[in-house]
């Protein structure tokens, strides 16, 4: 469900990325705070916008999530306190944390195999939950095949593991084009996969977020999962990138 | 801040319904990436919570429909969280949580809240 | 798949290597079949489990009884007349078993197929 931007969309946008000098991590957990309370202004919200953050004009559809919030609160459908810790979960998913699992699965056969098969189970075993929202399924990278991953109904992406997914997954022209030309769309981010090499796309029809479980790249023999997962990064999981050792190879841009 | 009234249009379109558009042509791929908002992360939140099953306020289909009765205009020029925090308030009218009323008062009160906090706020009409 | 589902002893028509064709009826609301891949022919990959039924989920019914969803394979040179990848690329989408039908073994690609552009 994504949407391009007009010129007047993307100038706010822009505005909004040059205001923002780091990442939204205010500890919010550390607060004590408890919203029960009438509150008639935000100082006492930990998420009230601050000075840099936010710059250019509130859009209607910020206003909307201000009025929905503070009603479904005053409504007692949701606390402040739960939207926070929401959004610290969220923030604590990240490719970091699917880049370890992957690098688990290349040390442990029999890991690979549980997250293939039984991938709850496994995550469990990493001490990640995903939640309620979705079922996962991981799909191997192999000699013959190389994975990619797409959702062309609106943008289904395994967000409990990996965190938010980047603006150009949820793009009209990624979700679009993927599906009919993949190899073109790979080229774009830099993969050139051999033509003996099947590439197969994944379109997430349904309840199923897919991930790739890339293949280990020769000459990590001996690593650590440290050193593994460092070269696991978040587009190896979606198949739009390869982990490699050395230099990346890239097609020229 | 009117967005401007670029007419597009897609090639090949046929009887599609507006979202489902594997192997339509939308040109290059913006790979720039940024953090999201504050305000799109509460979204986010806010919608996962509503889902929980505990709760099961709606489910992620109901959100996919309404957004999937966008007028393509609309579909097409807007962004992702907006989409979706419209598609929530539709859906709590829907399910009555909410009501229209207090949905557009306290819009206007969170609007003269940031403007007397100094910042300007934008048209609050969002279409139903 | 939560536990009702899965006491649920409703038995899939089709198996891992059948042969399925994909509707092309028109959808009413709510559809998760891509139009790209209407009328198109493919066979079953895997057999993924029973999911509540989305177009009804949509409008708030519970969705039950739970669906058969299948991961459906196509070869990319089937669907997209201009694929200009190699003959063995190939697309997977999950698909629910109201969606198919049964279709014969994928014929030789010199067949020619309904252009869905």
């Amino acid at each position: 469900m994504a949407g391009g931007r007009s010129d007047a969309r993307a100038a706010v946008a822009q505005t909004k990325v040059q205001g923002m000098t780091h990442d939204h991590d205010h500890g919010h957990g550390s607060h004590g705070h408890d919203h029960d309370h009438d509150h008639d202004h935000d100082h006492g919200d930990p998420h009230a916008p601050q000075k840099d953050h936010d710059a250019g004009p509130m859009t209607g559809y910020e206003v909307l999530e201000g009025a929905l919030r503070r009603l479904l609160v005053e409504k007692g459908v949701l606390t402040e306190k739960e939207i926070a810790a929401q959004i610290d979960l969220m923030d604590s998913r990240s490719a970091a944390l699917g880049a370890k699992v992957i690098a688990r699965a290349w040390v442990d056969p029999r890991f690979k195999a549980r997250l293939l098969q039984d991938y709850r189970a496994a995550l469990a075993e990493v001490g990640i939950d995903i939640g309620h929202v979705a079922e996962f399924k991981v799909v191997e990278n192999t000699a013959d095949v190389h994975n990619v991953i797409v959702c062309t109904l609106c943008s289904c992406y395994p967000k409990m593991l990996l965190g938010i997914p980047p603006a150009w997954y949820k793009s009209l022209a990624y979700r679009s084009r993927t599906v009919i030309d993949p190899r073109g769309v790979l080229v774009e981010f830099g993969v050139k996969i051999p033509a003996k090499q099947q590439v197969r796309v994944h379109d997430s029809t349904a309840d199923l977020r897919y991930i790739v479980l890339p293949a280990r790249p020769a000459g990590t023999e001996g690593w650590s999962e440290e050193q593994l997962a460092a070269l696991v990064t978040r587009d190896c999981m979606i198949g739009t990138a390869v982990p490699a050792v050395a230099a990346r190879e890239t097609a020229s841009a | 801040m009117t967005p401007e009234r670029k007419t597009l249009v897609r090639d090949d379109a046929g009887g599609r319904a507006v979202h489902d558009v594997g192997g339509l042509d939308f040109g290059p791929i913006d790979r720039s990436e940024h953090d999201l908002a504050l305000w799109e992360k509460r979204v986010d939140a806010m919608m996962i919570l509503l889902f929980a099953p505990g709760r099961a306020t709606f489910r992620v289909d109901a959100m996919r429909r309404v957004i999937e009765d966008y007028g393509q205009q609309c579909y097409d020029r807007t962004e992702y969280y907006e989409k979706w925090v419209r598609a929530m308030r539709n859906l709590l009218v829907e399910q009555e949580v909410v009501s229209r009323a207090e949905i557009e008062a306290a819009m206007r009160a969170v609007a003269d809240e940031a403007r007397r906090n100094g910042r300007p706020v934008g048209p609050l009409d969002i279409p139903w | 798949m939560n536990a009702m589902d899965q006491a649920q002893r409703t038995h899939a028509r089709f198996s891992a290597g059948d042969a399925v064709k994909i509707d092309d009826r028109p959808a009413l609301g709510h559809c998760r079949t891509p139009w790209y891949l209407r009328g198109h022919v493919g066979v079953v990959a895997e057999v993924l489990g029973k999911f509540r039924d989305p177009e009804r989920l949509a409008y708030h019914r519970p969705g039950l009884p739970a669906l058969i969803l299948y991961k459906v394979r196509f070869r990319q040179k089937d669907i997209w007349p201009q694929y200009s990848g190699p003959a063995a690329d190939t697309l997977e989408a999950d698909i629910y078993e109201p969606w198919l039908a049964a279709a014969p073994t994928p014929a030789p690609r010199s067949r020619k197929r309904k252009s869905k552009a």
